[in-house]
């Protein structure tokens, strides 16, 4: 049960790396292979196509809907496909809107200070537990992996976590999903396999393994531990159910997520019967534009970090996933 | 077992725990952040379990609620709602099952089967996005795109075919959950049959191709076979989660299309637990949930040993 998880690593990372180096080329069809029919190459490009334009077309026509002008919207009678006058007025009314830029600081804030949580304790835990012979690690690996299967469940989460007087604190939002032992895992099998001799060199030359962990081991790892965060910072971003559960009524504590919930989610009617939910001062602006602004600010930062993260997930840091 | 003579005579002169402890004492410390969270979130709730065998009262706390005995329980089995949250819990399974499952499959032998890896870089980028984007977040999209005021409705009224309703009808609302699920999470499930299409050895296909086996023929005969380990042990999860189909994709919804339609076990303990403080039926049901979800895994993975895979442990 030890190797929970194995992973694609430094090969695939090196190939990728000298990939990238070289520039991808069209690679050539192998000789033994059939030539491509028409029919074929036709029937791959339109799937493709499809998929690729259920997933972008969406995102685009929300962004475009986002900064369009009052005027547009009612000429398309609703959501925007092709740009058509187009201003900022959306943006700069919502980010003056006191609930929606309370929301974004909140989520920004839950989001930096529960993934340098997370990552600290998950780092920790990962390094002590990966020396194999160490003093109980096989047992504390154990305790982690039963966690993964078996749980309390709902009931008795929410009655810890209000008996420790966390309704309305930010801490609920935090502590209760700080450790993700899928998230330790994945770190663990990067640090065992952390080269030994190194280890052992560096063990030779009097450092310890708060030093070995801090100058050895992070820094071959990085393209794991910024996966892992994004991992983290993602959840702790789209946190939701938490809210709801330990503070649904203290709206000026709202993340982003709840407040797109409450305002556009649930204000949701055919174009002019729109009940956008933040009051009659932004009555002179489109409440369409309004939400699909709420909507584009909960997807921003995802759109902003996630280029220089994608790479990671080819160069094969998660690909060998979960195997027995 | 057979390993087992050869690592007796590897393992070094055993030491004293006392010494040891000494060693490990920094590696130790390490672990204990993490330990202390999951010994609070997630063992203590363990040990709240017994709440389903009270009437919890959270005046006087779990200490010193009355015991009851199997009445919740009693209650629960008795109660037509619990028996339409697991009816909609199996069906919407099942239907996942059907639908959602080859999809992945289906789209990694596609993007494998590309020559331009620059082409295949841009896709996978597009398709793991979704994966990272909320609930609340995919499903406002489908609201926009197929709601009564989405793009699909100001489409068929501009041409007056009438309104098409999708987000709010119970009666195609499991189809409409299993396209979310697609559309948000079909994408991120190629990555592993991407990995173990990539361990296929390459000579295998021209060996193949030499003897004159076609495309399908290779396909049927070294892709597929390279993918029946994953695909099993992928089986194995989804049948040992088969009462978990989602939970806050239910609850956002659940408004839209009534309970009739969106309630299942997750948001039953939700609703009929926590929103209504009846903190033990709650619990209860919860309780039923993990414990069966416990024999599933168990018997999942056992089939699996049947039929001569791994599963998720070895035998």
């Amino acid at each position: 049960m030890t190797g929970v998880l194995t992973i694609g690593r430094r090969r695939e990372e090196k190939a990728a790396a000298t990939v990238r180096r070289t520039r991808p080329r069209r690679a050539a069809r192998p000789p033994w292979q059939e030539p491509p029919t028409a029919a074929g190459q036709t029937a791959k490009g339109v799937t493709l196509g499809g998929v690729l334009a259920v997933i972008v077309v969406p995102l685009w026509i929300i962004v475009v809907t986002s900064f369009s002008t009052q005027a547009a919207i009612n000429r398309a009678g609703g959501l925007v496909i092709w740009p058509d006058g187009l201003t900022t007025e959306a943006y700069r009314e919502m980010l003056g809107d006191p609930t929606v830029r309370t929301a974004l600081l909140v989520s920004l804030g839950i989001t930096a200070v529960g993934t340098a949580l997370s990552m600290v304790v998950s780092i920790l835990c990962a390094y002590g537990l990966s020396r194999s012979r160490s003093l109980g690690h096989r047992f504390l690996l154990v305790l982690l992996i039963i966690t993964m299967f078996v749980s309390g469940g709902l009931i008795p989460s929410f009655l810890v976590v209000t008996g420790l007087g966390g309704y309305d604190q930010w801490w609920a939002l935090i502590l209760p999903s700080a450790v993700s032992v899928f998230n330790i895992l994945v770190l663990r099998s990067f640090y065992s396999d952390t080269s030994a001799d190194l280890i052992e060199a560096a063990r030779m030359d009097g450092a310890g393994d708060w030093r070995i962990l801090w100058s050895i081991v992070l820094p071959t790892s990085r393209a794991v531990t910024a996966v892992i965060a994004l991992f983290y910072a993602v959840g702790y971003w789209n946190s939701f159910f938490n809210v709801m559960l330990y503070m649904p009524t203290d709206s000026p504590k709202w993340p982003l997520q709840y407040v797109l919930f409450t305002y556009v989610n649930r204000g949701n009617g055919l174009p002019g019967s729109v009940n956008s939910g933040f009051g009659t001062a932004h009555a002179q602006t489109a409440p369409l534009s309004l939400q699909m602004t709420v909507v584009v600010l909960t997807l921003v930062p995802l759109l902003i970090v996630y280029p220089f993260m994608q790479k990671h997930f080819r160069a094969g840091v998660l690909t060998g996933a979960i195997k027995g | 077992v057979s390993t087992a003579g050869s690592e007796r005579v590897a393992r070094p002169v055993r030491l004293s725990w006392r010494i040891r402890l000494r060693r490990d004492r920094s590696l130790l410390l390490m672990a204990v952040p993490a330990v202390v969270l999951l010994v609070v979130f997630n063992y203590v709730p363990l040990f709240g379990l017994v709440t389903a065998f009270q009437y919890y009262d959270p005046l006087a706390g779990v200490w010193h609620s009355d015991w009851a005995g199997f009445d919740q329980f009693r209650q629960l089995f008795g109660d037509p709602l619990f028996w339409e949250a697991l009816n909609n819990t199996l069906y919407l399974s099942f239907v996942q099952l059907i639908l959602f499952f080859p999809i992945p499959i289906a789209l990694a032998l596609l993007l494998n089967s590309l020559l331009s890896q620059r082409l295949r870089n841009f896709i996978q980028s597009v398709v793991y996005l979704p994966h990272f984007i909320s609930w609340v977040l995919a499903i406002t999209i489908f609201q926009q795109m197929l709601g009564g005021a989405g793009v699909l409705n100001q489409f068929l009224r501009g041409h007056d075919i009438g309104i098409w309703d999708i987000m709010s009808n119970p009666h195609t609302f499991a189809l409409l959950v299993t396209s979310q699920a697609i559309w948000k999470e079909a994408g991120w499930g190629i990555i592993v049959f991407l990995a173990a299409l990539a361990a296929i050895n390459t000579d295998l296909y021209e060996a193949a191709a030499a003897d004159g086996a076609g495309s399908f023929r290779r396909m049927w005969h070294i892709t597929l076979p390279g993918l029946r380990g994953v695909i099993m042990l992928l089986l194995v999860l989804r049948l040992g989660n088969a009462l978990t189909v989602g939970f806050e994709q239910f609850l956002i919804q659940r408004d839209a299309v009534g309970h009739d339609a969106a309630d299942v076990l997750d948001t039953f303990s939700f609703y009929y637990g926590i929103a209504t403080s009846n903190y033990s039926y709650g619990a209860a049901a919860g309780l039923f949930k993990s414990v069966i979800s416990l024999l599933l895994i168990w018997g999942a993975n056992k089939l699996a040993h049947v039929f001569g895979t791994d599963g998720l442990y070895r035998r």
